[in-house]
């Protein structure tokens, strides 16, 4: 599996160039780092005193294993570390990270992140969710995350059922499914969740597997790296209300032929050699996968750009795949830079106190109190 | 044109008739009190004029009481009952408690205003119309058949008709960049100049005011201040206002005062609140009438290091307020009551997390919308028990507009030294409502000062340090506030039930009952630090005693005042905190033969102290979008005197 992000090197910059190469601050620049000769921590300094208490079997405990190994790579102080989640399964992961952590109420983490991450720059600030708790009952507060481009990082863990509810259609469960509350087949729409982030002006959309620790890896990384608000799409498999949701990608026999890798700079490609093919814009607009011998004749090859403003290539991306599983896209769709909103809150504070001269004391509170119209009785 | 008052301000009545060399002027016959209402079309500056009249009493060292009333609609349509917006001012040489039951003057600049205003004016009060309005199709917009100016229908008033909008235009005629539409427009101005005469009020610091407002537009400028000066000649030059009168500045505590919104002081003991606590101050907001000037206002204080974040809706208000008092920062989120009830869930979160937070609940008419603008208190039951779950919320009330400013640093130190959610409840005549206020010293007000948890504070079941989240102040029961970024204090909170102590997930059927009853205990606590409940009760011997919370303090106590003017004995009470009470409520409400409680709801108050104190409360319930009058509430008193 092809890394998504490019060599960064701290040595030139002292701090790590954004992907592209621009001069924007790292997404984790202001956040206070482990002394380098210091000791290195390691996956169990990040495990809490907790015991896990997920399904067996459950693809939670991968991505807890996973993420668990990961954060010490970031080099950070883990005090300054902070996972906030809503409520569902995925929800209770903060429990068993020992950063600090907060588990909220259903749909509102993102919310509170947001609060927190504008308050305090020195924390790296992530968010865990559900299908649920994400695009159902929290929607809202996920798409304007997105917009304001916040400063943090969200996992969200895609298993397409209700879980801890024990069973009913999610909004990205298949139309037709048939479930505890919905006995003779789903009527509902489902949501793609990188369409909708799309769709959202997000500018980090990337889209990973529970049990491919290598590639979740990878992109936690440029996740973490990115200053802005990242949305990772996690499918993760419920082995208790709808196990088997990803087995078509996930069969080692069936994979290649369904995934699509995608790599900034390089065409959209699917398949493995002899019968690997590669994605063209035909005549009239549309995108199909066609044999890369035949590519030429075919129309335009298209080459992903995840850096692009426009958005629209990689919208149309995030639609090559239908319910069947058949050309799933993989990878980071998304990666641009846009200045964050919690920068921009406190740029204009830092830039009306520097004008004021400093911070404000007891006298300038008390011509702010007093106004511009006062009288004195003797 | 010469202007006969002084460039000092105040016009001295001497100046006036000496200046002046074709009318010999009576000196201002002296008032003790006056209400004035000013009424026209939401588009006629009605609020403004209010404003700058306001200013200029303040000025002068009456005392005041202001109560705006404007429709929901920004702009219903022109001339229209609904499109009626008034502003009434009550000012007075002694203290003002309320703004005044009815008008000793109604300045009505459309027939709309006449007939919205006119039941509440006495007969032989003053009236004063712009009969340039009193147009056949204006009429006919509001339902009157004849002129009321004509058909006789006035004549128990004092009747003013003046052609305002006529004179006005006419006294702009030289500014030829002006369509006539502008210069209508200065009609208020004109209207602001007169009863300026009327009331000798200076006119200097609207002529600032409007120096700000009108500066880049310099016709407009002049156009405004002409009309204002052209009203006040018309008053002086005019036979038809035979007296103008004075009201002499009433006896306050000396100090420098300042005149102030609820909305503005609320705002204002946020800040100062978290300046005394040393904490970051975040606001986490969506807008809603009648809190938004809170926002407004908090979000010009970036000097002050006020972060105000305008969230997507009511629940991401909150939310935002609850992350940044996680991260160690004062959150606080505004609102009114459609909003309270959106962030329930998260006050319940804020409860059981045990972090500070400050909620704004500036009360409307309810239930659902309402009434967006108007006045209400029925959000009382709402803040105490509007939650799933037991979730005790101490709740603060303002009972003025200044006292906001009190009533909201005390707000800030319940949630910062107690680790809980408060809510403060105003309303909508408080928020928009205003009066004089003595100017705080900031290094007098309380100090607020917070630690942070910087050490683990027991050990884990091996014997090596721990933290325990929920480990408590003997004293005051509190949490420890250990913020993201301390070292060795990383910890897990949520809303699922946490073990005593470790603050781990606990179902355990005995520590559910124990957490329980811990954060009924804190905020029951919370009580040994406020004040007794006082007593105003000077014959001593009142059985009636009337208590009330929140706005209807001034109406109350002018109510009291006006039945021990008349011999009457009554007692009254009124209470800051709600939840809890004064420790001594019990022992005052069981202590009166009769207890009356009025409110602007459905006698919330009366409800809790009957089942509280098993004390027959006698409800005086009353949701009419309206400040009580002093007059209902004298009626009340004595009819619950007569029968004790």
């Amino acid at each position: 599996m092809s890394l998504t992000t490019q060599p960064r090197s701290r040595r030139e910059t002292g701090v790590d160039p954004s992907p592209l190469g621009m001069p924007l601050p790292h997404g984790l620049a202001s956040v206070p780092r482990l002394d380098p000769d210091g000791p290195a921590p390691t996956r169990k300094d990040y495990a809490s005193d907790q015991e896990v208490r997920w399904c067996p079997g459950c693809g939670d405990y991968i991505i807890l294993n996973t993420v668990q190994a990961f954060l010490p790579a970031l080099g950070l102080r883990k005090e300054n570390i902070v996972f906030v989640s809503g409520i569902g399964c995925s929800s209770r992961f903060p429990y068993y990270l020992d950063t600090f952590g907060m588990h909220s109420i259903h749909g509102r983490a993102p919310a509170i992140a947001t609060g927190l991450a504008t308050a305090r720059p020195d924390l790296s600030v992530w968010v865990v969710t559900g299908d649920g708790d994400a695009l159902s009952i929290g929607g809202n507060h996920l798409i304007h995350a997105l917009r304001r481009n916040v400063n943090l990082t969200i996992l969200l863990f895609n298993n397409r059922i209700y879980g801890l509810t024990k069973g009913q259609y999610s909004p990205t469960s298949e139309q037709g499914k048939i479930t505890k509350s919905s006995p003779v087949g789903s009527v509902d729409t489902p949501f793609n969740p990188v369409s909708l982030a799309l769709g959202a002006e997000a500018t980090f959309v990337a889209r990973s597997l529970d049990n491919d620790r290598a590639h979740l890896g990878e992109i936690l990384k440029a996740a973490a790296a990115h200053r802005g608000t990242a949305l990772v799409e996690i499918y993760q498999n419920c082995p208790i209300f709808n196990d088997g949701a990803f087995d078509a990608i996930k069969d080692r026999d069936q994979q290649a032929a369904r995934l699509v890798h995608l790599v900034h700079g390089e065409p959209v490609r699917i398949g493995a050699e002899p019968s690997r093919q590669v994605l063209v814009r035909v005549a009239d607009g549309a995108l199909r996968f066609v044999a890369e011998a035949e590519a030429a004749g075919a129309g335009e090859v298209v080459v992903h750009d995840a850096h692009a403003d426009d958005p629209s290539q990689q919208f149309a991306l995030s639609r090559l795949d239908g319910a069947g599983m058949t050309q799933v896209p993989m990878g980071i769709f998304r990666q641009v830079e846009r200045p964050t909103y919690d920068d921009g809150v406190r740029a204009q504070i830092d830039a009306a106190v520097t004008t004021a001269g400093g911070p404000a004391d007891d006298a300038d509170l008390h011509a702010l109190l007093a106004g511009k119209d006062t009288w004195t009785v003797e | 044109m010469a202007l006969p008052w002084s460039a000092a301000g105040y016009p001295a009545t001497s100046e006036v008739t000496m200046t002046n060399d074709t009318v010999t002027r009576p000196a201002p016959t002296r008032l003790r009190r006056v209400v004035i209402r000013f009424a026209g079309d939401s588009g006629d500056g009605m609020q403004l004029t209010g404003d700058r009249f306001t200013a200029e009493t303040a000025g002068v060292g009456n005392d005041l009481s202001t109560l705006p009333n404007f429709p929901a609609e920004i702009r219903a349509p022109q001339g229209t009952l609904p499109g009626v917006s008034s502003f009434q001012l009550h000012f007075a040489d002694h203290d003002v408690l309320t703004p005044g039951d009815a008008p000793d003057v109604l300045v009505a600049m459309n027939p709309a205003a006449l007939k919205a205003n006119l039941a509440d004016l006495p007969r032989g009060a003053t009236l004063i119309v712009d009969t340039d309005e009193f147009s056949a199709r204006n009429l006919a917009k509001v339902g009157y058949a004849a002129s009321p100016l004509t058909d006789g229908s006035l004549d128990s008033w004092h009747l003013h008709p003046v052609p305002l909008t006529s004179i006005t235009v006419e006294a702009l005629a030289g500014f030829e960049t002006l369509s006539r539409k502008d210069k209508e427009r200065a009609k208020n101005m004109f209207a602001f100049g007169l009863l300026s005469w009327m009331y000798s009020r200076p006119m200097e610091t609207t002529k600032a005011f409007l120096q700000s407002k009108f500066g880049a537009k310099p016709d407009i400028l002049a156009a405004n201040i002409a009309a204002m000066e052209a009203g006040w000649s018309y008053g002086e030059t005019t036979e038809s206002f035979a007296t103008a009168y004075e009201v002499a500045p009433a006896p306050m505590p000396s100090g420098t005062y300042r005149n102030i919104t609820g909305n503005t002081a609320l705002a204002y003991g946020l800040v100062a609140g978290a300046h005394r606590a040393g904490l970051r101050l975040v606001l986490g907001s969506y807008p809603i009438t009648p809190a938004s000037d809170i926002l407004h206002t908090l979000s010009g204080l970036k000097r002050f290091g006020v972060m105000t974040l305008q969230a997507e809706d009511e629940i991401a208000g909150i939310g935002i307020a609850l992350g940044a008092s996680f991260g160690g920062a004062l959150g606080v989120t505004s609102t009114s009551g459609p909003g309270l009830a959106l962030k329930a869930e998260t006050i319940g979160l804020a409860v059981s997390l045990e972090l500070p937070l400050v909620i704004i609940d500036v009360q409307r008419g309810g239930p659902s919308t309402g009434l967006p603008t108007k006045t209400e208190q029925a959000d009382l039951l709402q803040a105490m028990f509007g939650r799933n779950g037991e979730a005790p919320v101490p709740i603060v009330a303002p009972r003025s507009p200044a006292d906001c400013f009190d009533a909201a640093i005390e707000a800030v130190r319940i949630a910062t030294a107690y680790r809980t959610p408060v809510v403060v409840l105003s309303d909508g005549y408080l928020a928009n409502g205003s009066e004089p206020w003595n100017l705080p010293d900031i290094a007098a007000l309380p100090d607020l000062t917070v630690e942070f948890a910087t050490e683990r504070n027991g050990v884990d079941e091996s014997g090596r340090p721990a933290f325990h989240p929920y480990a408590r102040d003997p004293k005051t029961l509190a949490r420890p506030w250990a913020v993201p970024g301390t070292a060795g204090l990383e910890h897990r909170i949520g809303g699922i039930e946490k073990a005593d102590i470790t603050g781990n997930i606990s179902y355990d059927p005995d520590n559910h009952q124990r957490m329980t009853d811990l954060r009924q205990a804190k905020v029951d606590g919370i009580a040994s630090t406020i004040a007794p409940l006082a007593v105003d009760d000077p014959s001593g011997d009142a059985d009636v005693l009337v208590i009330g919370w929140g706005s209807t303090y001034g109406p109350i106590a002018a109510a009291a005042r006006e039945v021990r003017a008349g011999g009457g004995r009554v007692a009254t009470a009124h209470l800051r905190h709600l939840a809890p009470f004064p420790a001594n409520t019990g022992d005052i409400v069981r202590g009166y033969r009769r207890v009356l409680v009025p409110e602007m709801n459905g006698g919330h108050l009366a409800l809790l102290l009957r089942a509280r104190f098993l004390i027959d409360a006698q409800s005086y319930a009353r949701v009419r979008g309206l400040p009580f009058t002093t007059g209902e509430l004298v009626d009340a008193i004595l009819a619950t005197t007569e029968s004790a």
